[in-house]
């Protein structure tokens, strides 16, 4: 399907992807418990800085830092690994491979139009909060604002089309959500969302800054909270585009090879 | 138009025997083994034509679809449907298709089939007018009525069945693949089916290919069979060629005004049914004429007729043969 004929179409997928958010009503509760873990930090890390500060971070500054971790990470995350998963194991993607729009774009419609309804209640009350408690450390210039709001998309980019190359590897083996265990450790750690990336050893920083992750979700939450201004927030916002496309790019050509082995099973 | 030409489909498939051992030492080394889902297989079909397909489960019907409507890529051999190679799943191609799957479905579980319908209007970038046209003719021909509205995890099967009908054709496809559309459906289900599906392709010079356990289905929609047994095509062509080739005794059966001696039947062929209300005997066909004078001098009868056999006989005497046995018309011509 040509550009066109997709971007025409999309407004009915959003608005059906829409629809089926608001069908799976338990699932959608479980989900907004299940990203709350920067709560359950949150917790944490206020108690050990309520003496004195920890390193650079204050109980306040801790306090900002996860709300805004739990605003970003429930603006871009999202359970595709899981759908792809099961779509290639079972045979239902074979559903999806009979209409003319490429299966990403199908994916993509329904975990965007998930977001506003998932980010309903977590992030209205997560911004009044921390609007209400850190308004002295939040981003303050235009252009730093900016370039936060490039970096949502870029993140929601990125997280998603690594999920989609994870989710891919079913086509080679028998269960990809092995996968995503292993990975989701490694994301917990190096993205910044259970400990900020600024209190890890040198050596995961030095990981970390040539790894994928931390533009998922530590560039637009440092952004957010104003540890990361001006040049080098618009240099860290580069890398994160340039991470996504290459995430795009790399999706699409693990797709064109697992598509060739898929074997409709079932279906 | 759709050209098979020597498709074959080979998969590796990982066998390991039952218990903890087995499970261990697959961990550590696998066995694979090839299946030859489609092995050889060449046909053509022409636009408009209804081809059924038949073979005995895991005789490579199902991997044939998939293979032409671009599921699945061929391990070698050439398709092409409507100018279109399958497995590039290009847009004009796949405008131009649909694959029903009787045990399959592509309507969204907790919403109604409307919402399917409306995503594939938007998909299949169907113009509103001629998705509103398109809506009306299929409710006419299957009468979905209020179903599109109800929740599709609240349908019965059959009201399934016709909104995923509906849902696959929204886009007027011209060749339509499927996949034991009527499995599970009861038999006034399986007749609207029918005449639903034979409506369409006279509408719409519509070509259809379709797979299914039920023969009737068979014997009402398609002049033509292609029967496949073990990845290869053991014959292709009329099916009234297909059931004299493979048995060619007739059933010769009426009703005895009188009781008539068991004996008396058995020398005038297989005695296939022998009560008061009805006899049936299977005679060959060259004895045909010669049993019908006999039966009409020396017996008293009523509603005298001559059957061809089931066509599930036919398939079992087929598949009793294998592809080893020489097909009735020859494998067909690539």
């Amino acid at each position: 399907m040509n550009a066109g004929a997709t971007l025409r179409a999309m407004p009915t997928l959003l608005r059906v992807g829409f629809a089926e958010t608001i069908a799976y009503r338990a699932e959608f509760v479980i989900w907004m418990l299940t990203t709350t873990m920067p709560l359950v930090m949150l917790g944490l890390w206020t108690s050990v800085a309520a003496e004195a500060p920890f390193q650079s971070f204050t109980q306040a500054d801790f306090v900002a830092y996860y709300l805004a971790m739990l605003i970003v990470r429930n603006l871009t995350s999202s359970w595709v690994v899981w759908q792809i998963n099961e779509e290639i194991r079972q045979g239902t993607l074979s559903m999806r491979l009979l209409r003319p729009i490429h299966p990403f774009a199908g994916y993509a419609a329904t975990h965007l139009s998930a977001v506003p309804l998932r980010a309903l209640i977590a992030v209205p009350v997560a911004v009044i909060l921390l609007v209400s408690s850190a308004r002295g450390v939040l981003v303050d210039s235009v252009g730093d604002a900016a370039l936060l709001v490039a970096s949502l998309p870029g993140a929601w980019i990125l997280t998603f089309f690594v999920l989609v190359m994870i989710g891919t590897c079913a086509f080679w083996v028998e269960r990809s959500m092995g996968l995503f265990d292993v990975y989701l450790g490694v994301f917990s750690v190096l993205s910044g969302y259970l400990v900020p990336l600024a209190l890890m050893p040198r050596w995961i920083q030095v990981v970390a800054e040539h790894a994928p992750f931390r533009y998922m979700l530590s560039v637009p939450v440092e952004i957010l909270i104003g540890r990361l201004h001006g040049a080098e927030a618009a240099t860290q916002v580069a890398i994160q585009w340039a991470w996504a496309a290459a995430a795009v790019l790399g999706a699409h050509a693990l797709w064109r090879a697992g598509i060739r082995r898929y074997e409709a099973f079932g279906a | 138009m759709i050209v098979v030409d020597e498709l074959r489909k080979h998969f590796q498939v990982h066998r390991r025997p039952p218990g903890l051992a087995a499970a261990v030492r697959s961990l550590l080394r696998r066995r694979y083994e090839t299946v030859k889902a489609v092995d050889g297989v060449s046909f053509q079909i022409e636009r408009g034509e209804r081809v059924g397909f038949l073979g005995p489960n895991g005789a490579g019907k199902t991997t044939t679809l998939k293979v032409l409507s671009g599921l699945l890529h061929p391990s070698s051999g050439k398709v092409t449907v409507n100018g279109h190679v399958p497995q590039r799943r290009e847009p004009a191609f796949l405008r131009g298709i649909t694959l029903v799957m009787g045990q399959k479905q592509q309507l969204m579980w907790d919403l109604p089939p409307a919402e399917t319908f409306a995503l594939n209007r938007a998909i299949f970038d169907v113009p509103r007018a001629r998705f509103d046209a398109t809506l009306r003719e299929l409710d006419e021909l299957l009468g979905i009525g209020p179903l599109a509205t109800k929740p599709t995890r609240q349908l019965s099967l059959g009201e399934r069945m016709k909104c995923e009908l509906t849902a696959a054709l929204l886009h007027q496809p011209a060749t339509l693949f499927l996949d034991e559309p009527t499995i599970g459906l009861d038999v006034a289900m399986q007749l609207s089916m029918r005449e639903f599906i034979r409506a369409y392709n006279q509408r719409h010079e519509a070509t259809v290919l379709l797979t299914s356990h039920y023969m009737d289905d068979v014997v009402a929609l398609c002049p033509r069979v292609i029967v496949i047994d073990g990845g290869r095509i053991i014959h292709d062509g009329d099916l009234k060629a297909l059931v004299k080739a493979t048995h060619p005794d007739k059933l010769v059966s009426f009703r005895p005004t009188a009781p008539v001696d068991g004996d008396d039947l058995a020398r005038l062929g297989r005695v296939v049914r022998h009560d008061a209300a009805r006899v049936v005997v299977e005679v060959p066909e060259d004895r045909l004429r010669e049993v019908i004078s006999h039966l009409l001098a020396t017996l008293s009868v009523a509603d005298l007729g001559v059957e061809d056999p089931p066509l599930e006989d036919v398939m079992r005497k087929l598949f009793k043969h294998g592809a080893a046995a020489p097909a009735p018309d020859g494998p067909a011509a690539p």
